[in-house]
């Protein structure tokens, strides 16, 4: 047996003799990548459970056991937790950092040693947000888009918040730089930009929202600490200032980092669809370029979030325009993955299931959100739990739910043990058909005009409530039960072998499963496409004592 | 680090040897990533200048009155020092690469000291106006008091006191790097062959000075014209 990536690695001071130890200072990016995911999704259940709590308070209108104040700081935890430490550092901190490197032949990131200290930055980060829990005057209730001027002026914890996030903006933007770096000097001879698999162009779209738009948030909450510090108006309305620049700051970052969620998620699907289908991706060409549009385009609407906040309306106009603009590419995807099924020879693996179940999901999802780009429908529908269901159905059943796909694809990879195939499929239907029901009814509620983050409701809207209840059940026991499955398999599951999906990118053309701590044993030529499949089987097979093709 | 990095060739199909490019001593690389740092530099500057215009926009008058109370000689005294450092970073970084270890050492000493003196100017100007109750949470920055400047001025101070503050904290965390860059050179690890660091540091000094270069006229020159020019009439 050959040593893996677990048995031995590279640390960034030293070389200490415990494993424990060890574990804490390595640089390889394999480690870090699971590293980022446990305490990821340790965060993520934290979340959840926040998240079920306030739908017990919900089950009923009035006050059951949460009162109006801790509803509030409910709310925030849930999206601080959800947004800054599991869904922003999500995907790219995991596979970005377990997967891409091997992708595209390279031993390591560009900044080994960056990538180590970033994890702890994020970390601290963490920290930071987790004290102001039990610190001072509890978390803060402002939800986590902190609006000025309310934030400038309640006396919870909103600085240690605010710091905690612009800690973590930093260890954002030096993944990002880490990434862009990999991708552009580190690639395998021959590899030019177009031979790149489609998740390394998805992590490199995101690398380039992480890198500019981050700073622009990270230097609007310094300057809300130094508003909450020294008072001299720079948000606040009562003193000169302008909340609603406030606003404008904060979504010139804050909605470039949705796409920032969900284009590396749309790189595991163009993975997942080509290998299930087992024929080469339809317009490779347009899916790399339509990821690179969404991210550019994606930087230019952020006034959709404005539109009640007395915007002009020529301003309205425009932004509602190009945010019907990001439909085009998004769409382009959309037409591409299923074309490549098309005709295809499609095996319902449990990644295939998770991405075709997005599909659905995430197309109610992204059609709701062109429904309220649309200034007319949004006046009526802003700040309903028809916003709250739109971004749930993008981000849980978008970005998630191929999280979940990508961590069913690559967990063989990461490893070198299967999960079993029917245990899996049950964890995916609670979980499909749990989110369904959680949220669905949501979407009627808001219409009907049920308003977000509100603690208390009018009894017409029970019923809705209800059924969302019981969803949320179901799919917290799907998650549960998900996450049971693949402990186990990784603890007693069997040996996956190096290519259990018969798939054709460089990371499953690795010596061993689990990959050995520097990766391929000799870097191949990359003298082909990605997904190149001919009557169902891959075309390119290596040699893998030299790495070379011998098809 | 542990590993060593062993030069990798990958051949193709044809027989045709090509190298592969490693992460360790990758120049090019490292040069990248640091333009990249600077690009999110400019970035977080960038969205004060917007903050800025746009206030300037909405209290014209009180910004050109408190600008016009910014001493523009001391300001103007380190626009210049500043941009000396420039040219002495600059000159050490090319005798580096002429293999002058010597005179680079000497030309980052003169930066360093140029940097300092910034900083002693700086604090004699932000001492002065602490004087004048012009600072940071004293009353005259505070709205509803008897001290208090109109609110567009209050603005004005706090942008002040916060973009020259932050740009300061650059110039100090500058200094350090420069006096690690040469406890680097004097061990021999930044070497004529071998000075990315040098490089990188130099750029970052590059793009401090040239942040000083918008936030000097943005902050002391729009109130000049008070006298002469009468833009504050004309408005």
């Amino acid at each position: 047996m050959s040593k893996t990536y677990f048995d031995e690695t590279h640390c960034a001071i030293g070389h200490p003799k415990s494993t424990f130890m060890q574990w804490m200072l390595t640089v390889d990016h394999k480690r870090i990548g699971l590293m980022y995911a446990a305490v990821i999704f340790t965060f993520f259940f934290v979340a959840v459970a926040v998240a079920f709590t306030m739908r017990l308070e919900l089950f009923s209108p009035g006050q059951q056991f949460l009162d109006p104040d801790t509803y509030n700081q409910a709310f925030t935890l849930h999206g601080v937790i959800m947004v800054f430490l599991f869904i922003i550092p999500g995907i790219p901190a995991v596979f970005g950092n377990i997967v891409m490197p091997l992708m595209i032949g390279a031993k390591d990131v560009s900044f080994p040693r960056l990538n180590w200290f970033t994890f702890w930055l994020y970390i601290f980060g963490a920290l930071i947000a987790l004290s102001s829990l039990w610190t001072g005057n509890g978390f803060a209730d402002t939800g986590w888009t902190f609006y000025a001027p309310y934030s400038l002026n309640t006396n919870t914890n909103v600085i240690t918040t605010l710091v905690a996030a612009f800690v973590l903006g930093m260890a954002s933007i030096l993944t990002g730089l880490n990434f862009l770096v990999t991708i552009h000097r580190l690639r395998a001879p021959g590899m030019d930009f177009f031979k790149m698999p489609l998740f390394v162009w998805g992590i490199y779209a995101t690398a380039w929202i992480q890198l500019l738009a981050t700073p622009v948030v990270g230097i609007t909450l310094i300057l809300a600490i130094l508003e909450k510090t020294f008072g001299i108006g720079i948000f606040d309305p009562s003193k000169g200032g302008d909340p609603v620049l406030f606003e404008h700051l904060f979504w010139i970052y804050s909605h470039p980092a949705v796409y920032l969620m969900i284009l590396p998620a749309f790189g595991i699907m163009s993975e997942i669809i080509p290998v299930f289908s087992r024929r080469e991706v339809f317009g490779y060409r347009t899916i790399a370029l339509s990821s690179a549009a969404i991210a550019g385009i994606g930087y230019l609407v952020w006034g959709h979030h404005l539109f009640t906040s007395g915007m002009s309306d020529l301003a309205k106009v425009i932004f509602s325009f190009l945010t019907f603009l990001v439909a085009i590419p998004t769409g382009i995807k959309f037409y591409d993955w299923v074309a490549t099924m098309y005709k295809g020879k499609i095996i319902l693996s449990v990644p295939m299931l998770w991405a075709l179940g997005t599909m659905i999901t995430f197309v109610i999802g992204g059609l709701t959100g062109v429904t309220i780009a649309m200034v007319g429908a949004d006046i009526h529908l802003q700040d309903t739990y028809y916003t709250v269901a739109h971004f749930h159905y993008a981000m849980l059943g978008g970005v998630v739910f191929l999280f979940f796909a990508g961590l069913h694809y690559w967990f063989p990879l990461v490893t070198g043990k299967m999960y079993p195939e029917g245990k899996a499929k049950l964890a995916f239907y609670l979980n499909f058909i749990g989110f369904n029901v959680l949220w669905f009814p949501m979407f009627i509620a808001g219409y009907l005009g049920m308003p977000r983050r509100y603690f208390d409701y009018l009894p017409e809207f029970e019923i809705y409530h209800r059924i969302a209840f019981f969803g949320a059940i179901i799919f917290i026991v799907g998650l549960v039960y998900m996450f049971y499955v693949l402990i186990q398999a990784w603890k007693n599951g069997e040996a996956s072998g190096t290519n259990p999906w018969h798939a054709t990118t460089l990371e499953w053309h690795l010596p061993s499963s689990p990959p050995p701590l520097e990766n391929h044993t000799k870097v191949p030529y990359v003298d082909f496409r990605p997904y190149e499949y001919h009557h169902g089987e891959p075309v390119v097979k290596f040699d893998y004592k030299t790495m070379k093709r011998i098809d | 680090m542990s590993h060593e990095y062993v030069p990798e060739i990958a051949t193709s199909r044809d027989g045709k040897e090509h190298e592969v490019q490693g992460w360790q001593g990758d120049f090019y690389g490292g040069k990248l990533g640091f333009w990249l740092f600077m690009l999110t530099e400019v970035m977080m500057f960038g969205a004060m200048f917007l903050v800025l215009t746009y206030y300037f926009s909405l209290h014209h008058a009180d910004f050109l009155e408190a600008s016009s109370e910014l001493n523009r000689v001391l300001g103007g005294t380190n626009t210049v020092i500043l941009l000396i450092s420039a040219l002495t970073m600059g000159l050490g970084l090319l005798k580096m690469r002429n293999g002058d270890v010597k005179g680079a050492k000497l030309m980052i000493w003169a930066t360093i000291l140029l940097a300092l003196i910034f900083l002693g100017i700086k604090a004699v100007e932000w001492t002065h106006e602490y004087q004048h109750g012009v600072f940071l949470g004293l009353d005259a920055l505070q709205s509803g008091n008897a001290h208090s400047k109109p609110l567009g001025q209050i603005l004005f101070f706090g942008m002040y006191f916060t973009m020259t503050g932050l740009h300061g904290f650059h110039i100090i965390i500058g200094i350090g790097l420069m006096l690690w860059l040469l406890k680097r050179i004097n061990a021999g690890k930044v070497t004529t062959e071998h000075h990315i660091l040098h490089f990188n540091i130099a750029l970052y000094w590059d793009l401090v000075h040239l942040i000083w270069v918008f936030v000097f006229p943005y902050f002391y020159m729009i109130g000049a014209g008070d006298i002469a020019g009468g833009v504050i009439n004309a408005h």
